[in-house]
């Protein structure tokens, strides 16, 4: 594997997420508990598909073969996308999506927090600006973790389970491979053991803010990095690709 | 004789609120007005707040699938516009003495209107341009009316209002643009938005002047600037060049510019069909009000649990 195609897999796992973290998002448009968390989820979508576009436009530039972000995001099949198993789990009701964003976004906190200081000038800006509105993320669904665990008792049975039932999803935000390992050395990519010991404390100190109890880390799910999804990833693609799928001559 | 004193109170106030309209000043929520203009406005601008939130239903219909990443941007974006717009024009309509949970409730039990054009489906992509193109250029040229309202809230929430207006109709028209050029299959689907949406647009001016019920005071009282015929005319007249420069046809056959009048003539709106729209028996009046209802359910748990928090919060604060 040439560094260069360790980098395009990289930005196409930073863009894939945002992308179907993004779509998941814009599926709650006039569909939020107020309105004024309609616009909040419509704004986290939107800052995410504009990050996606930057990654998938810069895997293109550094493939050289001419494919754009539209290339990338709507001529690429199920096995082709490396979005974290996260990204993709469907909205539920407001807690699981809530508990979903919660961790992706402490994720990606901490992920942009790191790639600032990458040797890739390229991720480095991407990473400067995107974590401005990470950390916007970040802070939406930490508080709205911490209201729904110290809401109602409803509210706190809900969302507890949404993070019971999604916590088998989360080692896979953390596997590596060799890309990892190539761009590591080349001072490109960042340390997953470090992000890890910091998602693991922002998830904790929230869980415990929200008198929720931390689900136990057993056997996770992974494929992030073969590309290897659940069945709800196919669902998603489809209807996103649609019309470029049905009129390939079109322009749009 | 008590009760004549009154009546010369109200009839002296009345007097006062014509001569402040008619001075062109503004009402501002802690004037006196008169029960028919707080009840009129607050069904107008609570009409206009539901019509921008259900509005999002058609569009929303078609961000899942948006054909490029950029055209994904710009349909969110202005959607959530729209969200915005019903925000600041409940909390004008709240100024009035409703709350925003009372006009919600109204809609929901179909007490309240929104526009009609909303309960027409979006059909294929070329829908997201019409809609842009159409309905937000027909919103255009009764809001840019209504920023000369005389209740202040309402005309502020309008001056904003009609800066992002613009831009919808830009990005409806760029859509419609960019297909009418494109491939046969894109240009037909273009064609086809707007015949589905030509007449329902101009519709959305409401009846005829001749047989317009909620016209009276309301523009004695300049709420209403313009009459629903002036504003329609208006929209026409700007509209069918538009159509013209990107090649698409408007689907009038009596559409023709009148010389002497110095304005387009057109053929005759099917009133029967914007009557059943109105009053329920449109194609998705059902869909789009269940899906308000069934949203609004949905989050009941969630404002409950937000509430319940702040109460704690709050007690925290004290003890």
């Amino acid at each position: 594997m040439t560094k260069n195609e360790a980098l395009i897999n990289y930005s196409l796992r930073i863009g894939d997420t945002c992308l179907i973290l993004g779509q998941r998002m814009s599926e709650w448009c006039s569909n939020g508990p107020t309105l004024e968390e309609d616009i909040a989820m419509t704004n986290i979508s939107l800052d995410l598909i504009g990050q996606a576009r930057t990654m998938l436009t810069y895997a293109g530039e550094i493939e050289g073969k001419g494919r754009t972000e539209d290339d990338f995001a709507y001529k690429r099949n199920e096995r082709e996308y490396f979005n974290s198993l996260l990204s993709e789990r469907p909205n539920g009701h407001f807690g699981d999506t809530v508990a979903r964003n919660f961790l992706q976004s402490a994720y990606f906190y901490h992920f942009y927090n790191a790639l600032i200081s990458s040797k890739d000038n390229m991720l480095s800006a991407h990473a400067t600006k995107s974590i401005k509105e990470v950390t916007y993320h970040l802070r939406h669904s930490a508080e709205w973790v911490i209201r729904l665990g110290d809401g109602t008792s409803e509210s706190k049975e809900k969302i507890q389970n949404s993070f019971d039932e999604i916590w088998d999803f989360v080692g896979d935000l953390f596997e590596t491979n060799e890309v990892d390992r190539l761009l590591l050395n080349e001072g490109i990519s960042v340390d997953q053991t470090k992000i890890q010991q910091e998602w693991n404390s922002t998830v904790t100190e929230v869980l415990t803010k929200a008198g929720l109890t931390r689900p136990n880390d057993g056997y996770m799910q992974t494929g992030r990095l073969e590309a290897k999804h659940s069945e709800y990833l196919g669902h998603l693609l489809a209807e996103m690709q649609f019309l470029q799928r049905a009129y390939p001559d079109a322009k749009w | 004789m008590f009760f004549n004193i009154n009546k010369m109170d109200i009839n002296k106030k009345l007097e006062e609120f014509q001569a402040k309209i008619d001075a062109e000043s503004k009402i501002e929520p802690k004037d006196w007005m008169p029960e028919e203009y707080r009840k009129h406005l607050q069904r107008q601008i609570s009409q206009h707040a539901h019509s921008e939130v259900i509005g999002m239903q058609p569009e929303g219909n078609w961000i899942s699938r948006a054909p490029s990443l950029r055209a994904k941007l710009v349909l969110l974006a202005k959607i959530q516009d729209e969200a915005g717009h019903g925000q600041y024009l409940y909390s004008a309509a709240e100024t009035l003495g409703k709350s925003r949970d009372e006009f919600i409730e109204e809609l929901q039990t179909e007490k309240a209107k929104y526009s009609s054009i909303f309960n027409y489906p979006s059909l294929t992509w070329a829908d997201m341009g019409a809609i842009g193109w159409l309905v937000d250029g027909a919103a255009i040229v009764n809001q840019v009316s209504l920023q000369r309202t005389s209740y202040g809230p309402y005309s502020r929430a309008m001056v904003r209002i009609c800066k992002e207006e613009s831009f919808h109709q830009r990005q409806g028209y760029e859509i419609m643009a960019n297909m009418a050029k494109g491939t046969a299959e894109q240009k037909a689907m273009a064609q086809d938005a707007l015949n589905r949406f030509w007449w329902p647009s101009l519709m959305m001016f409401g009846p005829h002047d001749s047989d317009s019920p909620n016209t009276g005071n309301a523009v004695k009282w300049k709420i209403k600037r313009e009459t629903n015929d002036e504003l329609r005319q208006k929209f026409i007249d700007k509209t069918v060049q538009q159509a013209e420069i990107i090649g698409l046809s408007i689907p009038d056959s009596d559409l023709k510019w009148n010389e002497s009048k110095g304005c387009y003539d057109y053929g005759k709106i099917n009133w029967e069909e914007f009557w059943n729209v109105v009053n329920g028996k449109g194609p998705c009046n059902k869909q789009r009000l269940k899906h308000h209802i069934k949203a609004h359910k949905n989050g009941e748990w969630v404002r409950k649990a937000a509430l319940a928090y702040g109460i704690k919060q709050k007690e925290k604060e004290l003890a």
